[in-house]
């Protein structure tokens, strides 16, 4: 009895260890099926978007193309050059300049501005992403950490004070449905001419953006310890300040970490969104600039790919700090 | 001075009011409840307009509410030009597209569950991505005109209506289809009947959220590349030129459209789910 106790204790262990791989592998499955499939579709997606360079490009190197002269495909149809001249599209996806890039491209540029310079020991120079992301995320953490304090601070003023809650509250709610980053230009332009720039402007929108969410569910997690909980606490006697330490603040974590993801993730768009105004020379937002000005699609995409990297790698770092914190206060679910 | 001290005594006193208010017996009604905000906001406007002139700030800087206002008056024309060039034809119909593709996807994520359980985490890990980078890249692809605008807000708008969309169509409890199964429903009876209503809540979400998303998308792209007429088009060449009561005046249609937006979308909320328990009243 013992022994065929033991015996299926092994296997449903190893049946859970088992069963941890197929629900990864399950979800994992179609995650992969669908990444597969939308790299597949920008593959597709570049013969139509690159063909009339592309064909320019084979016909300078010899090939006759139909029709002849780039002046007279230019009002042409992508497709039909496409149907026409199916032999002379190799092109498409190695253009120098192209109007779409090819995966592979933006992957290269990706890893040649950033761990290929990094590898020659240049990692922090003015080619590199790593330099352009640091000033970005510089201005990201200043600004999320100055939005999140007072926002925090605000909500504690909130549920405290009844005239605040009263006042300030419908405000809060009712600035979310307003396009706050419109007022970026300003903000920057203004603060230039006052004499601050640099890392401070751009945290200041960063804070704005990130300000606002977390007023908004903090007031929500510091209420959210019900009745029977905060009577509880008077039956003990409990002043208001040990009600908050004791409970409401603990209450309010889940509540917090959610807005902290939301928070970073419009901290970093207002940061990129401040390099445009001032024609900045460093950052994500200016390299986007620079690519815009200059055609280096290339170089946008790129750009584009390294701000989704490090927005992804603030929100992940703020999910395993929620785990680890939720987890060891007994919270996580 | 008389001027800073002015209005800070009036901050006071209005704060003196609010608090009392808020502390008597009726501050649960309705006329308290929109009394108290309303005089916060007015004490503010008061309290800028008191400390710029007070302090003489250049008009440069922060120029006095009153500026703005009779800055806003003496240019309708142009702000409604930029409006009707941004909102209507930028993001509007940005925002229609974006909602119009993002159901259809949702409709075919929910009618195979490869594509459900794939989609779903691609595209909550795009709406956390700052897809208003896609600006230039779009703004190359369409023009300068509206057409791009409207793309951008496609991009912005379509992942948070798709994952909430789909969120959606899966909240029909397994005892509520199961009914409909012993009606003997067809799926597209289940569909219509059970699944799309028990969704609206969630869609209406997602629609909520992309409202302020798409103004953001519109504007944002106009720094980028525009014709000489839009809100983010007069706002970054105003800024250039220092006329900061423009920029505030362009701001407050910004504010004022995104409000309205919102608040539009809330009602029709309101009038299809009058059934959901957070619209009923009493």
């Amino acid at each position: 009895m013992a022994e065929a106790s033991a015996g299926s204790g092994m296997t449903s262990g190893g049946g859970l260890a088992g069963g941890w791989l197929a629900a990864l592998w399950q979800a994992m499955l179609p995650v992969a099926v669908v990444v597969a499939w939308l790299v597949a579709f920008w593959y597709a997606a570049c013969v139509p978007m690159n063909a009339k360079d592309a064909l320019t490009q084979a016909e300078r190197g010899g090939a006759v193309i139909s029709p002849e002269g780039a002046a007279e495909r230019r009002d042409m149809s992508s497709w039909a050059l496409v149907m026409r001249n199916p032999g002379h599209l190799g092109g498409v996806w190695s253009l120098d300049r192209p109007r779409l890039p090819a995966p592979h491209q933006v992957a290269a540029e990706l890893w040649s501005t950033s761990v290929g310079l990094a590898l020659q020991g240049r990692m922090w120079s003015n080619r590199s992403l790593f330099t352009h992301a640091w000033v970005t995320l510089s201005a990201t953490l200043l600004g999320f950490a100055i939005g999140t304090g007072l926002g925090v601070l605000l909500a504690v003023g909130i549920v405290h004070n009844r005239a605040m809650d009263m006042s300030v509250m419908p405000w809060a709610i009712a600035s979310q449905t307003i396009p706050i980053l419109a007022i970026a230009p300003m903000i920057i332009v203004v603060l230039n001419s006052v004499g601050v720039s640099g890392l401070l402007p751009k945290s200041l929108i960063s804070a704005y953006l990130s300000f606002f969410p977390v007023v908004v569910s903090m007031v929500k997690g510091l209420r959210s310890p019900d009745r029977m909980q905060l009577d509880l606490l008077h039956t003990y006697s409990a002043t208001g300040a040990e009600a908050f330490w004791k409970l409401r603040l603990p209450a309010s974590m889940p509540f917090f970490f959610t807005s902290l993801k939301i928070g970073i993730a419009a901290a970093l768009v207002g940061a990129i969104i401040g390099e445009l105004p001032t024609g900045a020379v460093a950052g994500l937002g200016a390299r986007l600039l620079a690519g815009s000005y200059y055609g280096q699609t290339v170089q946008i995409w790129s750009a584009l790919f390294a701000a989704a990297i490090l927005a992804a790698l603030l929100v992940g770092l703020i999910g395993l700090i929620q785990r680890v914190v939720l987890g060891r206060m007994g919270m996580a679910r | 001075m008389g001027l800073v001290a002015g209005s800070i005594a009036f901050w006071l006193a209005a704060w003196w009011v609010n608090v009392r208010i808020s502390a008597s017996r009726g501050s649960g009604t309705l006329a308290a409840r929109v009394a108290v905000p309303a005089i916060f906001g007015i004490t503010l406007l008061l309290l800028w307009e008191g400390l710029v002139r007070g302090l003489d700030v250049p008009g440069v800087i922060l120029p006095p509410p009153s500026a703005i206002a009779l800055r806003f008056a003496a240019s309708t024309d142009i702000l409604w030009a930029d409006f009707m060039q941004t909102f209507v034809k930028g993001a509007l119909s940005g925002y229609a597209i974006g909602a119009v593709a993002a159901f259809a996807v949702a409709l075919l994520a929910d009618r195979y569950d490869l594509l459900r359980r794939g989609l779903l985490p691609v595209g909550s890990f795009m709406a956390a991505l700052p897809i208003v980078g896609t600006a230039p890249i779009l703004v190359m692809w369409f023009g300068f005109d509206w057409q791009s605008k409207a793309a951008v807000v496609v991009a912005m708008v379509f992942f948070p209506i798709l994952v909430n969309t789909v969120e959606g169509l899966r909240s029909a409890e397994p005892m509520q289809r199961d009914l409909m199964f012993t009606y003997a429903a067809t799926p597209a009876q289940t569909l219509l009947k059970l699944r799309l209503p028990a969704a609206l809540p969630f869609i209406f979400n997602g629609l909520k959220i992309s409202t302020t998303l798409a103004l953001i998308g519109a504007i944002v792209a106009e720094f980028f590349g525009s014709p000489t007429v839009g809100m983010g088009f007069r706002i970054s060449t105003e800024v250039g030129r220092l006329a900061l009561d423009m920029v505030w005046a362009e701001i407050v249609v910004a504010a004022l459209a995104g409000s309205a937006f919102y608040g539009a979308v809330a009602l029709i909320e309101r009038w299809l789910t009058f059934w959901h328990p957070s619209q009923r009243r009493g």
